[in-house]
């Protein structure tokens, strides 16, 4: 156990130079340059308009189609990781249950498709 | 002298010597990988000048320093005594943090990348699912930014670019998976190893083929560089950020190039080993090797930023979505397939 935290260490480290690293740089910057905001400077960019309603507003639901597939189709690829890993060892067996898990994969692929979420006009 | 100064008494403390000195060990070591990183991003923008600027007859930076080779430095001064703009509308905190998250992501991947054989800072086994899970979460930095800032084109920037690298994420984790069934193991050092009779880019080549081209989505780099297209969106998610906060999404954004390319010369073109294991080749020390094949696939994103005119939103989608992930799909299939049947599977 204490092993295999001894080989996340060094990851824990470097995870705390590289925030230290980036809030340093930024810090930094902010502190020793002159800051003079003013009304004109920190509003939103919009080329030289007024902006005209908030810009948090709608969006295209093609996005979320899109977010929900990626999580089918990562999800499918989490469960292939540990399949590749140990394919040797599991066999013809091993081999084709997830040849069955693609396939019923790929009917709901194929069902998207025709549907037409993938389209984008 | 070092033995000596490691006989110091003070170091012989159980506390020192079990805890300090390893902790120092690694932070060194961490500062090794750091510092030539750095290095490496900003003498990658000023090659990426040069070589843009000699593709189209150019001279590029020649004005600081000889061959304008101090250009980077005389570009991060510059950013750095800027002053960071904080827009009324955004979210402060968000708005800081996320430039932050890409610039730490970027660099804490590299706490498993072998440089050579045994020349590795985690050599953790897990290392694929690491890399993977990593350049996952810099997909946070680029939604944070564009929500932060509370303007129409970064937040158009955002959801573009987000789409965008989920996409093509999905083939990346196809193509990662033909490479896992070659090897049997997901460490970084074992990958490399099962190269040593053939390169992976030459059985696997359509799938080396997918992996660089996804990679350039995957960065946001042309020809999928919808994101930050300046011609209809200025900048996309980072138009509202100036000085450091800035450039600390470049210099994310180049560190991800060059991880990128550390990938793809680790799972397809054998890492730290030279091309034939024979003598004038193998003379040349495996660091050589792998900063070489880094070179090489960075030259072919520079190269590919030199010629290709942008791709439409609707092609780039699809490209994603319906040639590149049925067939890495199929793929997978395929060589689960042929090893299966010829019995070339690695057994643990």
């Amino acid at each position: 156990m204490t092993d295999l935290l001894a080989e996340y260490l060094p990851i824990l480290i470097f995870l705390v130079i590289a925030v230290g690293l980036s809030a340093v740089m930024v810090a930094a910057s902010m502190i020793i340059v002159p800051q003079k905001p003013d009304s004109e400077k920190v509003s939103a960019y919009e080329c030289g308009f007024e902006a005209f309603n908030d810009s948090r507003g709608q969006f295209d639901v093609r996005f979320y189609l899109v977010a929900i597939l990626f999580i089918i189709f990562d999800l499918e690829v989490a469960f292939l990781f540990p399949w590749a890993v140990s394919l040797g060892n599991i066999g013809i067996f091993g081999f084709w249950s997830m040849m069955v898990f693609l396939g019923v994969l790929t009917i709901g692929f194929v069902y998207e498709w025709r549907k037409g979420a993938l389209e984008w006009e | 002298m070092l033995e000596t100064l490691l006989a110091h008494p003070y170091l012989a403390h159980p506390f020192v010597a079990g805890y300090v000195v390893p902790t120092v060990i690694i932070v060194v070591q961490i500062l090794a990988i750091v510092v030539p990183l750095l290095v490496a991003v900003a003498y990658l923008t000023y090659a990426e000048r040069k070589v843009i600027a000699g593709m189209q007859l150019r001279k590029g930076p020649n004005v600081v320093g000889p061959f304008g080779l101090l250009q980077p430095l005389a570009d991060g001064l510059k950013l750095f005594a800027k002053e960071t703009i904080l827009p009324a509308g955004a979210n402060k905190l968000l708005f800081l943090m996320a430039p932050m998250l890409t610039f730490i992501l970027s660099l804490i991947a590299w706490a498993v990348i072998p440089f050579d054989q045994g020349l590795v800072l985690a050599d953790i086994n897990v290392g694929v699912l690491y890399l993977f899970a990593i350049s996952s979460l810099g997909v946070y930095g680029v939604i944070m930014a564009g929500w932060a800032s509370n303007s129409k084109y970064a937040f158009l920037g955002a959801l573009r670019s987000a789409a965008q690298m989920v996409s093509y994420e999905v083939s990346i984790g196809f193509v990662i998976i033909t490479v896992l069934l070659c090897v049997g193991s997901l460490n970084l050092t074992a990958i490399v190893e099962a190269q040593r009779t053939i390169w992976f880019a030459i059985p696997l080549l359509p799938m080396f083929v997918i992996f660089f081209v996804s990679t350039l989505a995957e960065t946001n780099r042309t020809p999928f560089d919808l994101p930050e297209g300046e011609s209809e969106i200025v900048a996309g998610y980072f138009v509202e950020y100036s000085s450091m906060a800035f450039a600390l999404f470049f210099l994310g954004e180049y560190a991800n190039m060059i991880l990128m390319s550390g990938m793809t010369s680790i799972l397809f073109l054998g890492g730290w080993l030279p091309p034939l294991d024979i003598a004038p080749f193998n003379w040349i020390p495996g660091p050589i090797w792998f900063f070489a094949k880094i070179s090489l696939v960075l030259f072919c994103f520079l190269w590919v930023r030199a010629t290709f005119p942008r791709y439409r939103y609707d092609q780039l989608m699809r490209l994603g979505w319906k040639v590149f992930l049925p067939f890495s799909l199929f793929w997978v299939a395929l060589t689960a397939g042929v090893l299966v049947t010829f019995d070339l599977l690695p057994k643990a």
